[in-house]
């Protein structure tokens, strides 16, 4: 089962923690995964410990034209593209009082445009071959809402809203798309918190623990596979019982 | 100019499934051939590859019929 051996995916911030472990997972699988990022270090190290299979796509997701000429780089490079993985996002975190023009827009560029731009440019080898997947990694606080996090959540949000409306036009067409909702994942962004925070927050997670960066991968591997195939506009949430949405 | 009909008659029954004789001049591909409205998106992007040529968004609303983009070709090549 998810045997994603010929399949050929296209992950972007694969320089992150989430990431660069589902790229591993998908590897690991048999897909030949195209890493993209805006740093090219972390995304060759990953590229070097993977082996073949694997192509370094570096792109700035702020920049419109890099990101509509992403799918058809990756498609080139690839042989094809069967698997679209938006995982990149930034946060500009701050009280919605205090919340600037550029900060609202640059997450939204980010987490959303860059997302739409990428399905968008998906579709048409996707269309061809009667076959796709597409993940679109959302979080859980795009339903719950989270102080301080008004530009990060309409942004999840929007995904989740844009990726059902996708999943409607494209479903007869064999192509899936679909959310993972992290919760409290392990990575280096909720390393930075101190002990007192983590405290506060596990205490939402009725699992007591943080989860991991392959938990979030594992949600991917399922819905990027033919077994997943009947599964679309679906958001599976992955955060230890902390929403149960 | 037959040769573009042959080709574009050809991309429309592979696409749509429909009999060769149906694909008459003013067959709609809508109304006639059973084309829903992402079929003609895909119509679009299968003549643009077949003929090397780009269809802007506005012409190719206007491709409705099999004569409609048989004329749209030849006088785009």
């Amino acid at each position: 089962m998810f045997d994603l051996t010929g399949k050929c995916a296209l992950v972007t911030g694969a320089s992150g923690g989430i990431g660069g472990e589902i790229a591993r997972a998908l590897h690991a699988r048999g897909a030949t995964v195209g890493l993209s990022g805006t740093r090219e270090a972390p995304l060759s190290a990953l590229a070097g410990e993977l082996g073949e299979r694997t192509h370094v796509l570096s792109c700035d997701l702020s920049d419109p034209a890099a990101v509509d000429a992403l799918p058809k780089v990756a498609a080139d490079a690839m042989g094809s593209l069967d698997i679209l993985v938006n995982n990149a996002g930034i946060t500009r975190d701050t009280l919605f009082m205090r919340l600037k023009d550029e900060d609202w827009q640059a997450v939204l560029d980010v987490n959303l445009t860059a997302a739409m731009r990428l399905c968008r440019g998906a579709m048409r080898p996707m269309m061809k071959a009667r076959w796709g997947r597409i993940v679109n990694i959302t979080s859980v606080v795009g339903t719950t809402g989270n102080p301080g996090q008004a530009n990060y959540c309409a942004a999840k949000a929007g995904l989740v809203g844009m990726s059902k409306s996708l999943a409607q036009e494209v479903a007869a067409r064999g192509i899936t798309v679909n959310c993972v909702a992290p919760g409290f994942i392990e990575t280096a962004m909720t390393d930075k918190l101190t002990d007192e925070q983590k405290t506060g927050i596990l205490g939402a997670v009725p699992m007591g623990k943080m989860g991991t960066p392959s938990d979030i991968a594992a949600a991917v591997v399922y819905l990027a596979s033919a077994e997943a195939g009947y599964v679309t506009g679906a958001t599976l949430h992955v955060n230890g019982g902390m929403a149960m949405v | 100019m037959s040769d573009i009909s042959d080709r574009v008659k050809k991309i429309v029954v592979e696409h749509l499934g429909v009999e060769e004789d149906k694909v008459n001049e003013n067959a709609s591909f809508i109304d006639d051939l059973g084309a829903d409205s992402l079929d003609t998106v895909e119509l679009v992007m299968a003549f643009e590859e077949e003929f090397g040529i780009e269809i802007p968004d506005d012409a190719a609303e206007t491709i409705q019929t099999f004569g409609d983009a048989v004329k749209f070709i030849q006088d785009a090549a």
